[in-house]
């Protein structure tokens, strides 16, 4: 897990600030100064049209890749990752995936099987379906190893791009459950990019949206209440609202329809 | 530990089992041995049994057992130094796709070019000397090595290397966790099929060059048009090249591809 570099002698309550950020691939501009920051143990939505550069935004936040313009300041100790496609090595089973930052952490053998459980039993796992490589895990069972993966080394801000965009809506709405719950027990902070403005009213305290063309951050909209706390009826009237008399996600709906065609 | 042990073991079974299935195919083979030395007679195809028996008391003797060692530990020579140099230099273009660019026309010269071509080749530089023999198995090797090395790498998964940086894997943490084990997949058809090139040329490259081993003994019952030795001496070559496949590459395999056969559908695991 990316250790970063906390700024000294700067003691800012933000764990993560993005400062003007810039990025383009082979000369195509992806990204345009983006400003934006998350607090500690504030969980940020960050909803945007597909292909507007929302991935290339966290990529450059945790530092997969090196942005052209701006910079990027950590203000938590060790971040974690949640992918849509689970990245999973299909050669190890769930454990060993479990356990691979903390091979990359250099962690000994035993401890990292110790740990590696703990995460499990965070998310549910089973020891029997530790022994399982991902091919033999349906993908509720994968989303969670990922998510235990994410947990491991016990971080204070993890990533997430759309992890949940590919499951059905009943495991959908279980994972999002056990990831409020866990934000709650392990106060991460975290940057969780969805298409889905009910899954962002669900889980988020605070929802940012990206201009379609990755020109900056176009606007924000806070969500009253702790996550878990809101009823059905409070997200779904939201949600309404939003679509219907909210003007800063006239695109989000736009691309909904397209999704569904 | 003991479920570990219990499974290898469960694993070996399977294999055991398996062989069954190769050696009706073998059985199959002899049968029309069998049939082609009842039409043609001893002198053009002498029968199985026959031959059997002439490879049984060739490996009494000392002699055969070191003339057959001189032809798998050339071959092996060859074959290790080519896999060394072909593997590295594999991996190292798999990550530099600029560098397999211009390798790959290079590579389809050097595998156009004949076996035999490369053993008159290095008997001018080598003389008729272990140096002709190594040189033939490693040129005639090592590209197969080396394009199974480049592909593994090159077709490694970026969303894995991705994560790996995610989670601040450094590139040495990244090649050792993801490039190298994704290489197995490509690597070990390409070891196998490696493997037995260096034998064939190995034994070629001694019959052409007069330097003895199983090539050397093969010139000789050809002089003196002795069908049954001949023939002994193929399977003899035979047996070494697998017992050289099923006692180093496969266990190794075996144990780095086990998610594979977990992947399996039912039914097709036995
Ligand atoms: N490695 C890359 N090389 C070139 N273009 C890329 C690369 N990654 C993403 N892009 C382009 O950048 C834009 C933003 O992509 P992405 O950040 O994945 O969008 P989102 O996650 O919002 O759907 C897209 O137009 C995509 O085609
Ligand atoms: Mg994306």
């Amino acid at each position: 897990m990316a250790r970063s570099s906390k700024a000294v002698g700067c003691k800012t309550m933000s764990a993560l600030v993005l400062k003007n950020i810039g990025h383009a691939f082979l000369g195509r501009t992806v990204l345009n100064s983006i400003n934006l920051s998350v607090a500690t143990s504030e969980i940020v939505a960050l909803v945007g049209p597909s292909g507007c550069g929302k991935s290339t935004l966290i990529h450059i936040a945790s530092g997969i890749i090196e942005q052209i313009q701006g910079s990027v300041e950590h203000g938590y100790n060790r971040h974690g990752m949640v992918f849509q496609d689970t990245r999973l090595l299909p050669w190890a089973n769930a454990r060993d995936n479990i356990a691979y930052p903390l091979r990359i952490a250099g962690i000994g053998k035993t401890e990292r099987r110790k740990l590696a459980e703990k995460a499990a039993e965070q998310v549910s796992l089973e020891q029997i379906d530790l022994d399982k490589y991902p091919v033999e895990l349906s993908g509720g069972m994968r989303q969670r190893v990922s998510i235990a993966r994410a947990l491991v080394m016990e971080p204070d801000f993890i990533y997430f791009d759309e992890p949940f965009t590919a499951l059905d809506v009943a495991l959908k709405r279980r994972m999002q459950d056990l990831l409020i719950a866990s934000a709650q027990t392990s106060r991460f902070a975290g940057l969780f990019v969805t298409h889905d403005l009910m899954e962002a009213t669900r889980i988020a305290h605070r929802i940012i949206v990206l201009d379609v063309y990755g020109n900056s951050i176009i606007g924000q909209r806070p969500i009253p209440g702790e996550p878990g706390t809101r009823s059905d009826i409070e997200v779904f009237t939201r949600v309404q609202e939003f679509l219907h008399d909210d003007p800063l996600f006239r695109h989000i709906h736009d691309v909904d329809e397209r999704i569904v065609a | 530990m003991i479920t570990a042990t219990l499974d290898r073991f469960g694993r070996f079974g399977k294999f055991i089992w398996s062989g069954w299935a190769g050696l009706a195919g073998l059985s199959l083979l002899a049968a029309l041995w069998q049939m082609g030395h009842d039409i043609y007679g001893d002198f053009i195809l002498p029968a199985p049994l026959a031959t059997f028996s002439t490879v049984i008391s060739l490996l009494q003797d000392p002699e055969a057992i070191e003339i057959s060692l001189k032809t798998a530990g050339r071959a092996l020579k060859g074959f290790f130094l080519a896999a060394l140099i072909g593997g590295t230099a594999g991996v190292i273009a798999g990550y530099s796709l600029a560098t397999l660019r211009v390798v790959r026309p290079v590579l389809t010269v050097v595998l156009g070019v004949p076996p035999i071509a490369w053993v008159v080749l290095a008997m001018i530089w080598f003389g008729s000397t272990d140096g002709t023999i190594v040189t033939t198995v490693i040129v005639a090797s090592m590209p197969i090595i080396f394009a199974g090395a480049a592909e593994g790498i090159a077709t490694r998964d970026r969303g894995l290397d991705d994560m790996a940086r995610a989670f601040g894997a450094g590139p040495i943490m990244r090649v050792w966790t993801i490039g190298l084990r994704h290489l197995s997949a490509h690597f070990f058809p390409a070891l196998i099929l490696a493997v037995g090139m260096a034998f064939k040329v190995a034994v070629m490259a001694e019959l052409l060059t007069s330097t003895g081993g199983i090539g050397g003994a093969l010139a000789h019952a050809r002089s003196n048009l002795d069908m049954t030795v001949a023939l002994a001496w193929i399977l003899i070559a035979i047996i070494a090249l697998i017992i050289v496949e099923y006692a180093m590459i496969h266990p190794v395999r075996a144990e780095l591809e086990r998610w594979r056969e977990a992947a399996k559908p039912w039914g097709v695991k036995r």
